[in-house]
């Protein structure tokens, strides 16, 4: 397939490595790469913040973006959860809908697009570490998206899977919220990622980068060792040492 | 910046910064979730009895005229008398008249948060009635002075030592560690107060339209006593508790227990016709029924959130809700706490005053899960942000999103805006920033990379 | 029609002129109905009462098949010896005035002449029930068959005897004897009790006995 990237803003700018990682992937996988340089961000922090007139502008910017797609992939479950699951609801009612449904319908997360697309669940990797999985609340209740990154884990030979019961619980982050109400947001982050850190696991992987900047934030400013990593990478990083 | 927000962002300061208690807080749920989950794994299919207690209260919601006439005319078929209360201060004035005019020395209450909501007790003692509350959990509240945590667990933010004190000080009882001797203190205290009280409040926890009867839920048999032993008995009720039929029960009884409470059904589960009939041997010789409106009808008008009038208070979203469990339950400064009462305390008391509350969430979801009804909780608290941004315009929310969207509509310029960010990062960290500010203060972000993913793109064109 | 109920009736119809979509389901149907969701009941009698007596023990109420009556007032004697039950407050049945009567102790009828203050000084309180659910194990009594409001729940231990017959499988079935039964006429009380009373109110641990019985026992005469 020609897999059209969805880079989601924050990525570009601040962990360009996830983005590089999901296309080694999919490159991997024989998929037909292509990365549209005119997208920018999916509107979602306005779109949280309550500003749907702006939210929207950014919104119908996308549908444009990612018209000629075959299918687009994006490695967070949060900006993909905004394209597929809130454009079409954010649009409904105006002339843009029907192109956000279309959109919506070609859209999916890393993760899902390997497992529930491609229908692969081992990409050839090996890793020997173990790792605790983070799922983010998108990916996991706006995409219910559960099992789909946990096949690709399990397939990775090498790779120990721990669970936590910590695993379904909000990191905190939430977009703005995680400054506008940071007292709370970091209470939250301290809850999960302690628990994360307590599995022992060498790191804590998710197909959210948003969450994984927040939990790896905190944890690094408390000095511990577990290591957030994007499954993309964790993927990618096993594909380089076959 | 509102009093109900500023207050509300000094107390989950404090609240959030107490780790020891918010440990004792998850370490309290633990047994809900354990049980929860147990029971829960019993049902055939959870997830269609769901949907089946869901449709029972949206059939009822949606046509609630027919279905409120009906209840009521079963209602006072069967004996007993309706009141109706706009508004807070008339459901006050109908109960304090009804009491008046029982001679009422002594006023005995099973927990009913509605009586919460129009603070019904402070009226009943302006007005000379002593009014005691007969759940252990608002029984302790009582006697603190203090609003429930929690609206079905009152007082699970106490420790075994704090209540014993309370005891002490108030009933004079020697000081003790066990729970059960604690309980035991209260239920010999309480139990001449249900003999000697001539009036007895309750709330109803479903209004039966088919039968008339009302439906009170509770493990404690304190409103089973409050409303056998004293001659009248008074129900506060919202309007949005009517069902259509007492099968509706069948699916609903036993959700409330399990998402509410983690049990298979809770201790008693009563279902009142009338006051005491002919030939029956106790019972009160009147019973009233106070239904409430107070802004549901606001809640009504609205279609996109009328699903949050299909709320059987089970507390089920509380206690999964990491802000909840963060923050604790009186930060909120509500009747109602957690993702229910962030999505209806707006309606009720008004979104410019408390829409705050739609914004102290990670929209993560947990609740909607929960929730045994279906109400599309996080979601709600989504439209109440946008609702607040037009009804309250926030003239720094416009400019900052209006100006990043000035950005992300021009690629070049977010490129070179992320660009500038990138390498001027070294000083923008120590720049007191709106936002990357607060960020840093208790987080760190990634080592801040040369290129940004496009400019490695570009210059790759492959990998 | 009082000026508060035209009112309120008012602002529901108006605010119902605008309709609301159906809630988002899992399932397709339009019409669900709650029973074939609720937890499994077992599809054989024997299986029926394997249920009732595990829902019961986890319930932490007692439960007593016994064969007859006399077993029953065996049963029920013996346990009040060992109880030290001096006052029987009971509500009169076939089932129920035999084993009061049989106990060692001051037995009284309610039905007779009955008093608050009698009833809060009683030991233990005998009555009959309309139904028992299986697939919970809850008792259903009412003002009817337990002998008012109060006898279930004020004295500190409550005995259910009953006949075996009365046990149904399911909450939905349960419902349909009612409406059955009852019709248009409902005793003023029906209460489903699910155990002895309860309370987690203090740090969620679980404490017996917070305002109604400490102990219930069940006594299923076959």
């Amino acid at each position: 397939m020609r897999v059209s990237l969805f880079i989601p803003c924050f990525i570009d700018q601040l962990t360009p490595q996830v983005g590089l990682a999901t296309a080694k992937v999919l490159k991997k996988l024989g998929q037909e790469i292509e990365f549209n340089s005119s997208q920018t961000c999916c509107g979602q922090p306005s779109y949280n913040s309550g500003q749907w007139e702006i939210a929207k502008e950014g919104a119908i910017r996308s549908l444009e973006v990612f018209k000629d797609a075959e299918v687009v992939v994006g490695p967070s479950g949060s900006c993909v959860a905004m394209m597929k699951k809130f454009y079409p609801e954010l649009l409904h009612g105006t002339k843009y809908e029907a192109e956000a449904k279309r959109l919506s319908q070609r859209t999916f997360e890393f993760s899902d697009f390997i497992v529930s697309q491609l229908k692969i669940t081992d990409v050839g990797a090996t890793l020997n570490k173990k790792v605790t999985y983070h799922d983010g609340c998108h990916a996991l209740r706006e995409l219910r998206l559960k099992e789909e990154p946990r096949k690709l884990l399990r397939a990775v030979k090498g790779l120990e899977l721990i669970e936590t019961e910590e695993a379904e619980s909000c990191c905190g982050f939430g977009g703005l919220f995680a400054v506008k109400f940071p007292m709370i947001s970091t209470a939250m982050v301290q809850v999960k990622a302690g628990a994360l850190a307590r599995t022992g696991a060498d790191y804590i992987v998710s197909s959210d980068p948003s969450c994984l900047l927040q939990i790896g934030g905190w944890l690094s400013r408390e000095g511990k060792v577990i290591r957030p990593l994007h499954i993309a990478e964790l993927l990618a990083m096993g594909i380089d040492d076959v | 910046m509102s009093d109900s927000k500023s207050i509300f962002i000094k107390e989950a300061t404090l609240t959030s910064a107490d780790g020891e208690q918010r440990q004792f807080i998850r370490t309290a749920l633990g047994g809900y979730y354990k049980n929860r989950d147990i029971y829960q794994a019993r049902y055939r299919d959870w997830e269609l009895a769901r949907d089946a207690a869901s449709l029972a209260k949206w059939s009822a919601v949606n046509n609630l005229a027919e279905v409120l006439e009906k209840f009521v005319a079963k209602f006072e078929a069967n004996g007993g008398k309706v009141h109706w209360a706009r508004d807070a201060a008339e459901a006050r004035k109908i109960i304090l008249d009804l009491v008046a005019k029982a001679n009422a020395t002594a006023v005995i209450k099973s927990k009913c948060m509605t009586t919460e909501e129009i603070h019904l007790n402070d009226a009943l003692e302006k007005a000379g009635f002593g009014v005691v509350e007969s759940d252990l959990g608002e029984f302790i509240q009582q006697l603190r002075g203090e609003a429930p945590y929690h609206f079905v667990f009152p007082c699970m933010h106490l420790k075994r030592e704090a209540i014993s004190e309370l005891f002490t000080k108030h009933l004079g009882t020697a000081p003790t560690d066990s729970p059960e001797e604690l309980t035991m203190i209260a239920r010999r205290h309480l139990r001449k107060l249900y003999i000697t009280a001539d009036v007895g409040i309750t709330g109803a926890n479903f209004l039966v339209a088919d039968t008339g009867q009302i439906s009170i839920t509770e493990n404690e048999g304190n409103a089973r006593l409050t409303a056998a032993m004293p001659r009248v008995h008074i129900a506060l009720s919202g309007i949005e508790k009517v069902i259509n039929t007492i099968d509706d029960l069948t699916v609903l009884l036993p959700m409330l227990a399990t998402a509410g409470a983690g049990q298979p059904m809770t201790c008693y589960n009563t279902l009142y016709a009338g006051p005491k009939k002919p030939g029956e041997l106790d019972g009160p010789e009147e019973f009233h029924l106070v239904l409430l409106d107070n802004a549901r009808t606001q809640i009504l008008a609205d279609p996109e959130q009328r699903d949050s009038l299909h709320c059987i208070r089970c507390g089920a979203c509380l206690n999964v809700c990491p802000i909840f469990k963060n923050i604790g339950g009186h930060a909120y400064g509500t009747t109602y706490q957690g993702p229910i009462g962030s999505v209806i305390t707006p309606h009720l008391r008004g979104l410019k005053d408390w829409n705050h509350l739609s914004g102290a969430s990670s929209l993560c979801g947990a609740c909607t899960d929960a929730c045994p009804v279906r109400i599309d909780l996080h979601h709600h608290l989504l439209q109440n942000r946008r609702n607040a941004a037009k009804v309250v315009p926030n003239l720094f929310d416009r400019v900052f999103h209006g100006s990043f969207n000035f950005v992300i509509q021009r690629p070049a310029l977010f490129s070179l805006g992320g660009k500038v960010f990138r390498k001027t990062f070294g000083l923008l960290k120590h720049l007191p920033l709106p936002y990357l500010g607060t960020w840093l203060k208790s987080r760190d972000l990634p080592a801040i990379p040369q290129k940004s993913f496009r400019e490695v793109w570009k210059d790759s064109k492959n990998v | 029609m009082s000026e508060a109920r035209k009112e309120i009736m008012g602002r529901i119809r108006e605010a119902l002129k605008t309709p609301s979509p159906k809630p988002h389901l899992k399932g397709q149907s339009s019409k669900v109905t709650g029973k074939a969701w609720l937890p499994e009941v077992g599809d054989t009698h024997a299986e029926t009462m394997g249920l009732l007596s595990d829902n019961l023990a986890k319930l932490k109420a007692s439960f007593h098949p016994v064969e007859n009556l006399d077993q029953a007032i065996a049963l029920v004697k013996d346990l009040a010896q060992k109880k030290n039950w001096k006052n029987i407050a009971y509500h009169k049945n076939d089932l129920v005035t035999p084993v009061a009567l049989a106990i060692d102790g001051n037995a009284w009828a309610v039905d007779d002449s009955f008093s608050k203050d009698k009833l809060e000084a009683a030991d233990v309180g005998l009555t009959s029930c309309v139904s028992i659910v299986a697939q919970f194990g809850a008792i259903l009594v009412s003002s009817e068959t337990s002998g008012g409001r109060g006898l279930s729940i004020l004295p500190p231990v409550h005995v259910v005897i009953a006949k075996a017959d009365q046990v149904v499988p399911d909450l939905a079935a349960c419902f349909e004897q009612i409406n059955l039964q009852f019709g248009g006429k409902m005793p003023s009380m029906l209460s489903f009790i699910t155990g002895p009373s309860r309370t987690g109110d203090i740090e969620r641990i679980l404490v017996l006995g917070a305002h109604g019985p400490k102990e219930l026992y069940l006594i299923l005469v076959r």
